[in-house]
């Protein structure tokens, strides 16, 4: 039997091929890592490098552009569904999307988010939802939890003073101008083969200009948390899920 | 038609991509005019009213960074919040237009016409080191022909071009010659124009990617480096204004836009007096025709400029003339227009006395 596993038939895995050499700038144990490999393999199985326009946000995706070998645009904090209004218009057979973090598409960027969703762009969001700004230092964020401990809500987060978790995604499906709206995890690999489908139906949405899509990635910041990466998943399963369940929230 | 109907037409004769704007007064005819015609059934141009102009100028950027000729207009509140937007497209030196139809301030001000965002506009409203490439219309002819020039000068050179104008010259109705049709550029044309632009990655090349970030401070002095060499090529090859009767003065009015037509009134005027007036009018405000204003300084007795404002443009007129002469400002606030009468007593009771 051969066995060589340089033998393509032995081949079980590999790295996508858009995924360039650059040495991530991402903490180990960050979901961000296993997104763009994700968004990589789908963008080369679907055939669509050629046909690919992607924004990148203000936040620790900031450089995702380095990573994934297609064409980026690097918005302003927040404007990236602007941006991607723009492109998707003026280029109509392209596949669009913009890969933002929470405080980029739910803090400073809410009302291009919102608007642009109205609007039923037909244009990808993937938003990835760790409940902390991770690049400045783990400040809070709309979707920290209530008594969650960050950098700028040292004793936890209190909903009398800072509001209340801000499920966006929620708010999003309610728009009728978004044709799909679901939040997946990346924390098991069953969950990552779901949220790779998920992401790649969102793709397929935008090509067939159904409306706007937005897949919400409920992710870990272990770093910004101060656990461990393992104990970051479990903390995010008993914690983060009740608040925010995985699931499809609309699909039409 | 209105100077604001004017740059509509223009735009959709000139095969623009698109028009992403918010309205305000006083230039939403632009806007409106652009939803009447519909071009997207005619020249495949986009046009989107947007949910505010910070949504506005980053769709500019999206289109631009695509490189395709894309724009958007507001009036001063509106431009007070595209300065970030206008400091990225320049950072990433991205071609667009943008045009701000100037209304009193400062805050919510007045929807009367006012020149008093010069200095927002010239000397970098928005952060870092960064130059706009400024044309001051004085007439409808001129907000048309400005739409083709601008763009002509924001892919020459790379960078975002803006029309700085006012509530009298975009309402104001006049005669306008609109330019002659002209298709959209294809995606092929695109890419061969602007090789940096995101259209998609092809296999023949690496990614393009438009972005304003370089974390190394090295780097980053060379990106600037490099975009200052570029405005001092601007510099040296597109300053533009216009002379009117100063081959015969005693006193030079520096005034731009309808500044200039009161002016130009003014001039008259004070001929019919015995007194001999030039006028300058810059076209470009950024870069500033500097030069011939220091040549002219010596051949005079005093330099009055007419604007709009508590007096903005004269720093650059003082700056050009470096001490040679008298320069005096004379400006109304806060939306009122001098009249041309207004202009002969201050250049006697200023300049002459």
């Amino acid at each position: 039997m051969n066995t060589s596993i340089v033998d393509p038939k032995n081949l079980v895995y590999a790295k996508p091929e858009l995924m360039n050499d650059n040495q991530m700038h991402y903490c180990p144990g960050c979901s961000h890592g296993v997104v763009h490999k994700l968004i990589a393999e789908i963008i080369d199985e679907m055939g669509l490098r050629e046909k690919t326009i992607a924004i990148a946000p203000v936040g620790c995706a900031v450089f995702a552009y380095d990573y994934v070998d297609i064409d980026w645009q690097e918005a302003a904090h927040g404007r990236a569904p602007a941006v991607a209004t723009a492109i998707k218009r003026l280029c109509p057979d392209k596949m669009v999307f913009t890969y933002q973090g929470d405080g980029d598409l739910a803090a400073i960027g809410t009302a291009e988010t919102i608007h642009a969703a109205n609007r039923g762009e037909n244009i990808a969001i993937i938003f990835i939802n760790n409940g902390i700004y991770g690049m400045t230092g783990g400040q809070m964020a709309p979707t920290t939890l209530s008594k969650m401990k960050t950098s700028t809500t040292p004793n936890g987060r209190d909903t009398y003073e800072n509001g209340y978790p801000l499920k966006i995604t929620d708010l999003l499906a309610q728009l009728e101008g978004v044709c799909f709206a679901t939040r997946q995890s990346v924390h098991t690999a069953p969950a990552v083969k779901k949220a790779k489908r998920m992401i790649a139906k969102a793709f397929q949405n935008s090509l067939d200009g159904k409306g706007t899509s937005i897949v919400e990635i409920v992710s870990t910041c272990n770093a910004g948390w101060k656990m461990t990466p393992a104990g970051a998943n479990d903390w995010m399963v008993d914690n983060m899920f009740p608040v925010y369940p995985i699931g499809d929230l609309k699909d039409i | 038609m209105k100077g604001n109907e004017a740059v509509a037409h223009a735009a959709i004769r000139l095969g623009v991509d698109g028009y992403f704007g918010y309205p305000i007064t006083p230039q939403s005819e632009i806007l409106e005019t652009l939803m009447a015609e519909a071009p997207w059934k005619t020249t495949g141009m986009v046009v989107l009213q947007a949910e505010s102009e910070t949504a506005s100028i980053n769709m500019v950027y999206g289109g631009a960074g695509c490189g395709k000729a894309v724009m958007t207009s507001s009036s001063s509140p509106g431009l007070s919040l595209m300065q970030e937007g206008l400091s990225y497209l320049a950072a990433g030196s991205l071609p667009c237009l943008v045009i701000n139809v100037m209304r009193g301030g400062p805050g919510l001000g007045t929807i009367q016409p006012s020149q008093s965002d010069y200095f927002q506009t010239v000397k970098g409203g928005g952060h870092g080191d960064y130059k706009m490439v400024t044309l001051a219309p004085a007439s409808v002819q001129e907000m048309s022909d400005f739409v083709g020039l601008g763009f002509e000068l924001a892919f020459k050179h790379s960078t975002p071009v803006m029309i700085l104008t006012d509530g009298v010259i975009g309402q104001m109705m006049e005669k306008v010659k609109l330019p002659e049709f002209r298709r959209r550029r294809t995606e092929e044309e695109i890419r061969k124009q602007c090789p940096w632009a995101t259209l998609g990655k092809t296999p023949d090349r690496k990614p393009n990617i438009i972005t304003t970030l370089e974390l190394d401070a090295h780097a980053m002095e060379r990106i600037n480096i490099n975009l200052q060499e570029k405005y001092r090529k601007i510099e040296e090859s597109e300053i533009r204004y216009q002379e009117i009767d100063c081959d015969d003065m005693d006193y030079l009015i520096v005034a731009f836009g309808s500044a200039a037509r009161i002016s130009q009134k003014a001039a008259e005027l004070a001929k019919a007096e015995g007194i001999k007036v030039g006028i300058i009018r810059p076209i470009t405000l950024w870069p500033y025709p500097s030069d011939i204003i220091n040549q002219y300084a010596s051949k005079v007795k005093g330099i009055l400029t007419v604007e709009f404002n508590a007096g903005q443009m004269v720093e650059d007129v003082r700056l050009a003339v470096n001490g040679k002469v008298p320069v005096e400002h004379f400006g109304r606030l806060g939306g009122i227009i001098p009249t041309p009468f207004e202009v002969v007593s201050a250049l006697k009771q200023k300049l002459i006395k």
